[in-house]
């Protein structure tokens, strides 16, 4: 019965949940303006009235009406072509650079960024809620093994020393003892000789001569084993690239959406490196002159393609799948690849070691909230604790997740 | 006195002081062909620098490139595949499929759902095809004198021989595409002398004129086999290779299917099948009667006379023969009058005859047999043929164009054909490789594969299917429509000239877009339609042979290898024949009885002659093969296919002249072993299950009727507190399963082993082939096998080692099962528990996971695997020149699966139930914040199914129709292979059931034991029938 009354609620707050939302649809939710707005417009056009690639935006609606608006978005190509003047005229003022369409927007959407760009114009910048937290900082860079592998080197090390100092006290008293009659003959050997006798004690000494051999072997091993553990492994790695592209420029300063560019990011197993074509969206008619861009031309001319240099490499016998990430699980791209905004060139900045993966996966809540999909796992999981749910209490640690 | 001093000679060599005999005298050893002879210093020096090598290779990764599309094609993603609906059709073998291409490759082909005719189901050659797609030894450019050319030159020189050619000849297979029908029109109608000849290998000439002389219609009709309650099939392999076999296992398999409970279904088809050689078809029927060749005939005479008789009609003379069941099956036909469906795959005209005067008499036309909806699977006409070769070989033919055919290796009267191409001032080949045709032509314009071509189909009639290229032409190749229009002068655009076609003549305003994107368009299936019967039977009957005794040789179409057009396909030739087992060539197939006679056995190779004509094969003892018969498949013995299709021999030689060469036997064949000691490249060699009955589980329809766990073997263990049910105790604390559980249910009752799933498996799961000589030592890499086990005449109580050894030997007409066999998925695997470094263990959603980089080839696991589905790399069988198959080149490796590794030497592997589909499924559904809905997710194997024998799903999800099936049959038919281990598998069969009258009293025996106590009455019953 009670599971009926938490249905009953369950659907009674979705039902309140969708008719708050068609009600904010109606004269265009700002919020959900703004994040398309990022995403797919504001590469060529500002909400003010700066012109980037395209016209800025601000007071678009006093310009033109909506029918046509929605139509230009939708198709910008044929209303060009309908001839309509406007249109023709835009076209030829923006150097013939056609718009991106947009099929799939429809009423909504589009009411939605009208919504933005109005209230972008209207008040200074409404602040953002910030952007979701990401999630927390991964683990570093040492992996599970190396450092317990520090912890028992120096607990050795430690050991290893007590042992020495003790040895050393028993020697000294052991030749106190033997020689007390040859102190005082002695008397006339200088200090140095002393240190040089001792020393050679020392040398001759079979205790201590396995305790140096075996730190050395310790560290020797150590050193081995470190380096063992780094093969494959090019954290830091950022190489040159054919085209000294800049995603601080790009992402950090242009704030560019990461997935105007890497299209498959959150659709498929690949982000996918953007295709020239992509590039040429801006660039036929931004910094059209740089020596940079023009070797993009150039591939075009050519029908070349451009070999970047791929930085992220993980084995074949791995299966990594973005949009599980990015789109069911809600991770932040930062979360893996660094502060790409600020890169120059791109290097890879984890490990991408399968320690790091079950490390990231054992401290990550799942995305439940709202996926239908994992409601019955959730409810399983909150019957027997409290705490949150991991990934790896879904099977997240599971080989046949990554590998088959 | 004589010289005591004996000398002895080691050789001839040494008593003639042979130099090398003198060199080598002082060395214990001849080191010098020793292979590798390896010094100290030589290793040394390898040593040194593989050591070198292999440090500096580990110092730096090499540097990869990511190479985008410098213009991505709006559709295209990489990582997600595209699926397009396209067709084929080769040689009146049809499909509607799907496409799956990744980065605009084509790497797999899926069923078509929307196609009435196919409905989903894919045949094992047809999956295979895509591999043909990635053939490197198909020509690269178009070839003049065997020297290659350009298209520009070819096409001048051929217009302009043309022009000058009379009688020219266009000599296709079956055309199943109206369009191309027009082109080739268009070409006649440029230049009058041509003509168009189609032949079939394994045509249905006879079929199509015993329906003209019965029914004045030369057409084949559509068969029902799905409403009829009793199927005769007379030497055909209707589920197997006969016509469509696609569509009739498909129906077959509606009528077979039961369920237990109070609601279900036990109402079944009965299934009698006369044939020669063991097939599929006649495996999965319920009795199955054997025939020679010669007896074909008058087989069909004394049936139509029993049944004629039954229904008071007066019968006609012919030869007597008594063959078994054929009393059984006339009766039951008659009582299935007007639901019942008797066909015959015979080339001979009297047999068609009196088969539809057995369908006309029971009233099976217009019901069974309908002639309101012809098929066009066979269009082939042997008449025109033969008269085609009679005037090449009197030189009255000025041009020949073949048609992406290759009728000098797979038409009967090839050697003529080779002999008068010779007399023509024109050859012209469109094959996609210098097959043993087109290497005897002055031209050859390379046809592209089916996947790189636009076109269509009509497989019956208002069916419709349109074809579409999914990937550009990989080599310089040409489809031949577009040849014969560039050669005819017209505009050469074959797309446009496709669409106008269909918007002209098919879809009548109907959108192209939709059809192309469906694949299919369908009008409204025609009434089922009868014809009256107007043939004189007396007359057919008059002309039956009288059956001989000699031994003759019968040749058909295998399963896999069809006529030997897709030979090169390594997939096909590794696929072991369903019923034989035998994979890499073909076979002479004798009975147990006719190889003692002949003084033959199982490894020894035979020389067959006929007249002057001898081919040399190795023997198979084949249970239910007709006595004083061989059989031999057709399609092997290609000598220009490529490496993988040049093996096996070819038959047709031996057919010659015979008179009933077109009906594919003839008599008189002589018999002389030439060697012995050879392995069969069988990948099961254990013929019986031995009266396990844990293995594989059956039953009969009347004691199912009677009990819904008849034939279930229901195992009990003893403890210290009595019997116990294995599942009952257990040391294991299982697995928890709170998301998914995903299992499969096999329904062992409509299998009837057309392998299909099997080559769908191996191109979903980049699954190696190993090539004959690893078959032998049993390496094959399948994931999943296809058990077929026959019954056995032995005393299964017989507990001694004579009684065993009998059991090993199949009956002489054995009934058989098929049991699909792939990893089970055990919840208490026994594999997991051994292995050293936990390579195997198990996931949350109840699979049994397969780490190959964790694994080190111990082999434990494989060895505690009470079902041997683990497979191990012996080798590395990629890029290795001693595995030369489609792995080994840059080409082939295109089709590999790019979601799953392709695995290296000294791995184990195994079905991981497409795991990769799973989680592609849980993906799309978790994108879509939803649960996965059932038949969303479907494996390689059960996706591929024509017969629908195996559902794949989530049994926790109680919508499912895995788990209704199991809710229904828990109580019923599902059973778990070897429950007495415990092992407790994801992989549920249900019993196969036969629908037989009386219990075969082999079977009860071992029944009996058990039944004894709770049904002494029943086992009395039995005693009596023994």
């Amino acid at each position: 019965m009670l599971s009926k009354k938490y249905k009953h609620l369950l659907l009674s707050l979705f039902a309140f949940f969708i008719l708050s939302e068609t009600a904010f649809a109606q004269d265009g939710d700002a919020a959900a303006g703004e994040k398309a707005f990022k995403a797919n417009c504001s590469q060529c056009h500002a909400a003010d009235a700066t012109q980037v690639v395209g016209p800025g935006l601000a007071g678009i609606e006093d310009r033109r009406d909506f029918a046509w608006i929605k139509k230009w978005i939708n198709n910008s190509a044929a209303v060009i072509a309908s001839g309509d003047k406007y249109a023709v005229d835009l076209y030829e003022k923006f150097n013939k650079t056609p718009m991106t369409a947009f099929p799939g927007y429809g009423d909504a959407e589009v009411k939605n960024i009208l919504a933005y760009v109005k209230a972008a114009n209207a008040a200074p910048a409404p602040a953002a809620p910030g952007a979701a937290p990401v999630a927390a900082a991964q683990g570093g860079d040492e992996t599970g093994g190396g450092k317990f592998f520090n912890i028992v080197l120096v607990t050795l090390l430690v050991i290893m020393g007590l042992v020495l100092v003790a040895l050393l006290a028993i020697l000294r008293l052991l030749t106190k003892l033997s020689g007390g009659d040859d102190e005082d003959g002695e008397d006339g050997v200088s200090g140095g000789e002393k240190f040089k006798s001792s020393f050679k004690n020392l040398v001759a000494n079979k205790t201590v001569r396995s305790a140096v051999i075996w730190l050395f072997i310790i560290l020797g091993t150590k050193a081995t084993l470190d380096g063992l553990y780094g093969i494959g492994v090019h954290q830091g790695y950022a190489p040159k690239q054919p085209i000294s592209f800049s995603h601080k420029l790009h992402a950090g300063e242009m704030e560019i959406n990461c997935a105007y560019c890497h299209t498959g990011v959150y659709k498929g197993k690949q982000a996918g490196i953007p295709s020239a074509s992509i590039c040429m969206n801006c660039h036929n008619t931004i910094k059209r002159e740089s020596p940079e861009i023009q070797k993009i031309y150039t591939a075009i001319e050519k029908d070349q393609p451009i070999e970047w240099v791929r930085v992220h490499n993980l084995p074949d016998l791995a299966y990594f799948n973005h949009s599980q990430h990015t789109n069911v699980g809600g991770l932040a791209c930062e979360n893996c690849h660094g502060e790409i905004p600020k890169m120059e060139v791109v290097e890879q900045r984890s490990t991408l070691t399968m320690g790091w993966c079950i490390d990231c996966h054992r401290k990550t809540d799942v995305n439940a909230k709202g996926n239908a999909y994992y409601d019955t796992l959730l409810d399983a999981h909150n019957k027997t604790t409290k705490d949150a749910m991991k990934v790896e209490d879904i099977g997240g640690l599971e080989c046949a997740k990554c590998h088959y | 006195m004589e010289n005591t001093k004996k000398r002895y000679w080691k050789g001839i060599e040494e008593l003639k002081n042979d130099i090398n005999v003198v060199k080598n005298a002082e060395r214990e050893f001849n080191l010098d062909d020793v292979d590798g002879g390896t010094h100290r210093r030589d290793f040394l020096k390898m040593l040194g620098f593989g050591v070198a090598a292999v440090s500096l290779a580990a110092c730096d990764a090499p540097v990869r490139k990511t190479i985008p599309y410098l213009n991505k094609p709006e559709d295209v993603e990489p990582g997600i595949p595209n699926y397009y609906a396209t067709t084929y059709a080769s040689g009146g073998d049809y499909a509607s499929i799907l496409v799956k291409t990744r980065e605009g490759r084509p790497i797999k082909i899926e069923g078509n759902k929307l196609s009435g005719v196919t409905k989903g189901g894919v045949s094992a050659r047809i999956h295979a095809s895509v591999l043909s797609l990635y053939d490197n030894e198909k020509l690269k450019e178009p070839q003049k004198g065997g020297k290659a050319t350009t298209w520009a030159k070819l096409d001048q020189e051929i217009a302009a021989s043309l022009s000058k050619a009379s009688s020219i000849r266009i000599v296709s297979n079956t055309i199943l595409s109206p369009s191309a029908k027009s082109v080739i029109a268009d070409f006649i109608a440029k230049y009058p002398s041509a003509k168009h000849v189609a032949y079939d290998t394994n045509g249905a000439d006879g079929l199509i004129e015993g329906n003209l002389k019965s029914f004045g219609k030369a057409v084949i009709p559509s068969y029902r086999f799905d409403k009829a309650k009793v199927m005769v099939g007379i030497n055909c392999d209707f589920t197997g290779t006969w016509i469509s076999p696609l569509e009739y296992s498909n129906q077959w398999a509606e009528t077979r299917k039961v369920s237990s409970g109070k609601h279900g279904s036990k109402t079944m088809s009965r299934h009698y099948q006369f044939e020669t050689g063991m097939t599929v078809t006649g495996a999965a029927a319920d009795y199955r009667g054997m025939i020679k060749p010669s007896e074909e005939a008058a087989f069909a005479a004394n049936l139509y006379n029993k049944v004629i008789t039954l229904l008071g009609g007066s019968p006609v003379s012919a030869p007597k023969v008594d063959t078994q069941y054929i009393d059984k099956c006339a009766k039951d036909l008659v009582a299935a009058k007007g639901a019942s469906l008797v066909v015959s795959g015979s080339n001979d005209v009297n047999v068609q005859v009196l088969v539809n005067a057995i369908n006309n008499a029971l009233g099976n036309i217009g019901n069974t047999v309908d002639f309101g909806t012809p098929v066009y699977y066979r269009q082939g006409n042997a008449a025109e043929m033969n008269q085609f070769v009679t005037e090449l070989k009197s030189g009255q033919v000025g041009a020949v164009i073949f048609y992406e055919s290759n009728p000098v290796f797979d038409h009967l009267r090839g050697a003529e054909i080779a002999e008068g191409l010779k007399k023509t001032t024109l050859s012209i080949s469109t094959a996609d490789r210098a097959d043993e045709t087109a290497k005897l032509c002055q031209y050859i314009a390379p046809a592209s594969h089916y996947l790189e071509s636009w076109g269509d189909a009509m497989p019956k009639a208002g069916f419709y299917s349109l074809q579409q290229p999914t990937i550009s032409t990989i080599y310089s190749t040409r489809q031949t429509e577009v040849s014969l229009l560039t050669w005819a002068g017209a505009n050469a655009d074959y797309q446009a000239y496709l669409k106008s076609f269909w918007s002209k003549n098919i879809l009548t305003g109907k959108s192209w877009i939709q059809a192309l994107h469906d694949g299919v368009y369908e009008v409204a299936p025609a009434v089922p339609a009868g014809a009256s019967f107007t043939a004189n039977v007396a007359e057919a009957a008059a002309s039956v042979a009288a059956p001989k005794t000699d031994l003759e040789l019968s040749v058909f179409e295998s399963l896999a290898l069809g006529t030997g057009a897709y030979a090169n396909n390594p997939w096909l030739q590794e696929l072991p024949d369903p019923i034989s087992k035998v994979t890499w060539e073909n076979t002479a197939a004798f009975s147990q009885k006719t190889a003692k006679d002949l003084g033959i056995a199982q490894g020894d190779w035979v020389k067959l002659t006929v007249g002057d004509k001898s081919i040399e094969l190795p023997v198979l003892i084949q249970p239910g093969q007709a006595h004083s018969t061989v059989s031999v498949a057709m399609g092997y013995g290609r000598t220009d296919a490529g490496k993988a299709g040049n093996v096996g021999s070819n038959p047709f030689p031996l057919l010659g002249s015979s008179k009933t060469a077109s009906n594919f036997w003839t008599g008189g064949v002589k018999v002389e072993k030439t060697k012995d000691g050879y392995t069969l490249a069988q990948t099961q060699t254990h013929e019986t299950v031995m009266g396990r009955e844990a293995v594989v589980q059956e039953t009969i329809l009347s004691e199912y009727l009677k009990n819904d766990k008849a034939g279930r073997y229901e195992p009990m263990i003893a403890t210290s507190e009595g019997l116990k049910k294995p599942y009952s105790i257990t040391l294991w604390n299982g697995h928890e399963k709170k998301n998914h559980s995903w299992g499969m249910v096999i329904d062992l009752n409509t299998c009837n082993g057309c392998s299909a799933c099997l080559i769908s498996c191996q191109a979903e799961n980049n699954v190696a082939v190993v090539g004959k000589k690893e078959v032998v030592r049993a390496r094959e890499m399948h994931w999943i096998r296809l058990d077929r086990y026959y019954s056995t005449d032995a005393d299964l109580d017989s507990r001694t080692f004579s009684g065993y050894k009998a059991m090993e030997v199949a009956s002489e007409n054995p009934e058989v099962i098929f049991q699909p066999m792939m990893c089970q998925h055990c919840s208490n695997a026994p594999c997991e528990t051994v292995c050293p470094v936990l390579a195997t263990t198990h996931s949350s959603e109840g699979l049994n996971q397969m780490t190959y980089n964790r694994c080190v080839g111990t082999r434990y696991c494989a060895n505690n695997c009470p079902y041997k589905v683990r497979r191990f790399n012996w080798f590395k069988y990629f890029e290795n020149d001693n595995f030369d198959y489609n792995m080994n080149n840059e080409l082939g490796r295109m089709v590999l699966n790019p979601d799953v590794t392709v695995r290296s030497r000294g791995v184990i592997e195994k079905c991981s139930m497409c795991v990769q589909r799973i989680q592609a499924g849980k993906l799309a559904a978790k994108k879509e914040k939803r649960r996965p809905v059932d038949g969303e997710i479907e494996t390689a194997c059960s996706s591929s199914c024509p017969s629908g024998s195996i559902i794949f799903g989530d049994m926790l999800d109680p919508e499912s129709r895995i788990s209704k099936v199991l809710e229904q049959e828990k109580e019923g038919r599902a059973f778990h292979m070897l429950e007495e281990i415990n092992v407790r598998p994801q992989v549920t069969y249900l019993v196969k059931v036969k629908n037989k009258d009386e219990i075969v009293a082999k079977r009860s025996k071992a029944g009996d034991k058990k039944k004894h106590a709770a049904e002494p009455e029943h086992a009395a019953e039995h005693k009596a029938h023994s």
